[in-house]
């Protein structure tokens, strides 16, 4: 892809930024778990960073973006704030859900970011209603709604995929296929075998397939697939394909897969050095360039996580806050 | 003041919602063009128009999930399941989601959102067509559940589950829907967690909630002949629950039996009989009793299900076991 014509420099550095912000805050979170200041379930999104970063620029701020559990990417590249991200993952009080929802349950309404959602495709029908009440309304906005090739073959999907295309409604499907529904390779879990987006024709929806590795690909499809939601067309289907570097979970021992090809895959196909590498040799950024922004990025996550460490736990009032709206 | 029955009650508060709020809309399997199942939105779909009355696909689960999203964007959707036992096949979207936005987002996100549900046994529909399963929903923190009996707490309590920001499960006793009441002209809502006392007596207290309140009356009034006055509860909502007006009626009669369609093991029936335990003990003069469906599928036999469903004798009996009335 030739730059000069999609992107200026102040994009890209805009991407790469956000990319590296995303690895950090990942990385941060992992050695954070090791040292038990984060519990329970943690799910990196390292090596998927262009998808998040890609898909949402595509979209105005006042559109919806619903997801996976798999969220602390989405949630940072749709502006939430990462001292609450992280607050939230070490359970504090300042936490994006007050620390009731952890890594799992990240929410951020103001934000228009409705979750972080642990239940595998129970987001889907959450998405279509959220679009339900756009159509509603009669807004041009759209929802933008994440899911991993763990999703496809639960029932919801199929159900939401269905209800959204015979209604209309102005839903982009982004799948991001990593290969991997926990340590069950697509291929072992799916009739259609490794590619989905083909099958989608099956319910009349528009569907593409994407280098989730490349940020300005996942940009470009992502673009030409809201507008054509955003035009009242109904829904359209992205599938990245794209890989995580780390395990399912940080428990993950990993027995599935070979080091050789997680070594493959972080060597020749990482998005940030993708970008890296494209940039440069366009001659449109160098090295120093990329330090700068390495440092912008590791300074936004060390802010992250002081501010997540000098918090205050939830007060012991908060247990019975929110079960119920007055 | 008019004598109507409880599906038109039903009907009047769907009517009345969806003329004054036009982010109600009600969303469903045959609730339009089929006019509805039990009949209840019948005339709507001509009304109202497609977008409004909306016909689904038979797929609860993304019924209740797309509901319960627009309800997050602001909207008032009322979703109609027709059976509480279709509804299993949406229990990850009540439970897992419906419920759980509010807590797990700390606050920010509400969930308007009404499903009504047809409920119970009795109409020879066999096993899978005849369970109970709103006090399942009632043991759910963040889920409320109506359990109405008549065309007043139908309407009354209908009107105050769409005004609610809490999902709200509304049971409809399928066999209740031609049953008659009256119902003021003037608008008038039942709060939920009052129950109501159906008839006053000094001797026992049974304590029931939908098709049941007419059995234990049943039973009441064959008990007056025997001079046992018996003071009947309608619970009217399970979740919030009204365990007061119980106790204080239990600090009167001093011996009470619950009565539930529902099977016994596990049933709500427990939770309000060990309730009632810990909290007038002192009053009581024997144990609190439970009459339950029997723990077996519904039979589609008439005579067995009519075993299966407690019934004023089993109530009767269960008096005598106990209290040696």
């Amino acid at each position: 892809m030739a730059l000069a014509t999609t992107l200026d420099r102040t994009q890209i550095a805009d991407f790469y930024r956000q990319m590296q912000t995303i690895r950090i805050f990942e990385e941060f979170s992992q050695v954070k778990y090791q040292e038990q200041k984060i519990k329970g379930f943690l799910h990196l999104y390292i090596g998927q960073e262009a998808v998040a970063v890609g898909a949402i620029s595509a979209l105005r701020p006042d559109d919806d973006v619903i997801t996976s559990y798999r969220d602390h990417g989405h949630a940072l590249a749709k502006g939430l704030d990462p001292n609450a991200v992280m607050a939230e993952l070490y359970g504090k009080a300042t936490g994006v859900s007050g620390g009731k929802g952890g890594s799992m349950h990240l929410f951020d309404v103001s934000k228009r970011f409705w979750g972080g959602h642990a239940i595998v495709a129970g987001q889907l029908p959450l998405a279509v209603g959220l679009a339900l009440a756009i159509k509603a309304r009669d807004e041009d906005r759209v929802v933008m709604c994440f899911f991993g090739d763990g999703s496809v073959n639960e029932g919801e999907f199929h159900e939401s995929l269905n209800l959204a295309s015979l209604w209309k409604l102005p839903v982009v499907f982004f799948l991001e296929n990593n290969l991997y529904g926990m340590g069950t390779h697509v291929e072992r879990a799916r009739a259609g075998g490794k590619e989905i987006y083909d099958d989608i024709a099956a319910y009349n929806i528009p569907g593409a397939n994407v280098d989730g590795q490349d940020v300005l690909a996942v940009r470009e499809a992502s673009l030409e697939a809201v507008a054509r939601v955003r035009s009242g067309n109904g829904p359209v289907f992205i599938e990245a394909m794209t890989y995580r570097f780390r395990g399912h979970s940080v428990a993950d021992a990993q027995a599935y897969r070979s080091r050789d090809e997680i070594g493959a895959w972080r060597e020749n196909n990482d998005p940030l050095g993708n970008l890296r590498s494209l940039a440069m040799a366009e001659g449109v950024m160098e090295e120093s360039d990329f330090i700068e922004l390495d440092k912008e990025a590791r300074a936004i996550v060390d802010a992250a996580v002081e501010f997540a460490e000098n918090s205050l736990e939830p007060p012991p009032e908060a247990l019975f806050e929110h079960v119920y709206q007055e | 003041m008019a004598e109507i029955i409880i599906r038109e009650a039903i009907r009047r508060g769907l009517h009345e919602a969806l003329e004054t709020d036009d982010r109600v809309f009600l969303m469903g399997e045959d609730i339009g063009a089929y006019q509805g199942s039990y009949a209840v939105t019948r005339g709507f779909f001509e009304e109202f128009g497609p977008e409004r009355i909306r016909d689904c696909p038979i797929a609860e689960s993304i019924i209740i999930g797309s509901a319960t999203g627009a309800a997050m964007a602001g909207m008032r959707p009322i979703v109609e399941m027709m059976t509480i036992n279709f509804m299993l096949l949406a229990i990850d979207q009540v439970v897992n989601h419906a419920a759980k936005m509010s807590y797990m987002s700390n606050g920010q996100i509400k969930v308007p959102l009404v499903i009504r549900a047809v409920t119970g046994g009795g109409g020879r529909l066999a096993a899978t067509h005849s369970q109970n399963f709103e006090g399942w929903y009632a043991s759910v923190p963040g889920l409320k559940v109506c359990v109405p009996s008549d065309p007043y707490d139908s309407l009354g309590l209908l009107r105050t589950a769409i005004a609610d920001p809490n999902p709200v499960i509304f049971a409809e006793h399928g066999l209740l829907y031609g049953k008659r009441g009256e119902v003021p002209d003037e608008h008038y809502t039942v709060p939920m967690g009052e129950a109501a006392v159906r008839r006053e007596g000094s001797d026992i207290t049974l304590a029931a909630y939908g098709r049941m309140v007419y059995t234990s009356l049943e039973a009441a009034d064959r008990l007056a002949k025997r001079g046992i006055e018996a003071e009947v509860i309608d619970l009217r909502t399970l979740q919030p629950l009204d365990t007061d007006t119980i106790i204080r009626s239990v600090e009167k009669t001093n011996r009470v039996v619950i009565v539930e369609e529902n099977w016994r093991t596990g049933g709500f029936s427990a939770e309000i009989a060990s309730t009632v335990q810990e909290a007038a003990f002192d009053y009581l003069d024997g144990p609190v009793g439970r009459v339950n469906g029997h723990d077996v599928p519904a039979p589609y036999n008439a005579t067995l299900e009519d075993m299966q469903i407690p019934d004023a004798d089993r109530i009767i009996k269960e008096i005598e076991k106990l209290y040696s009335l």
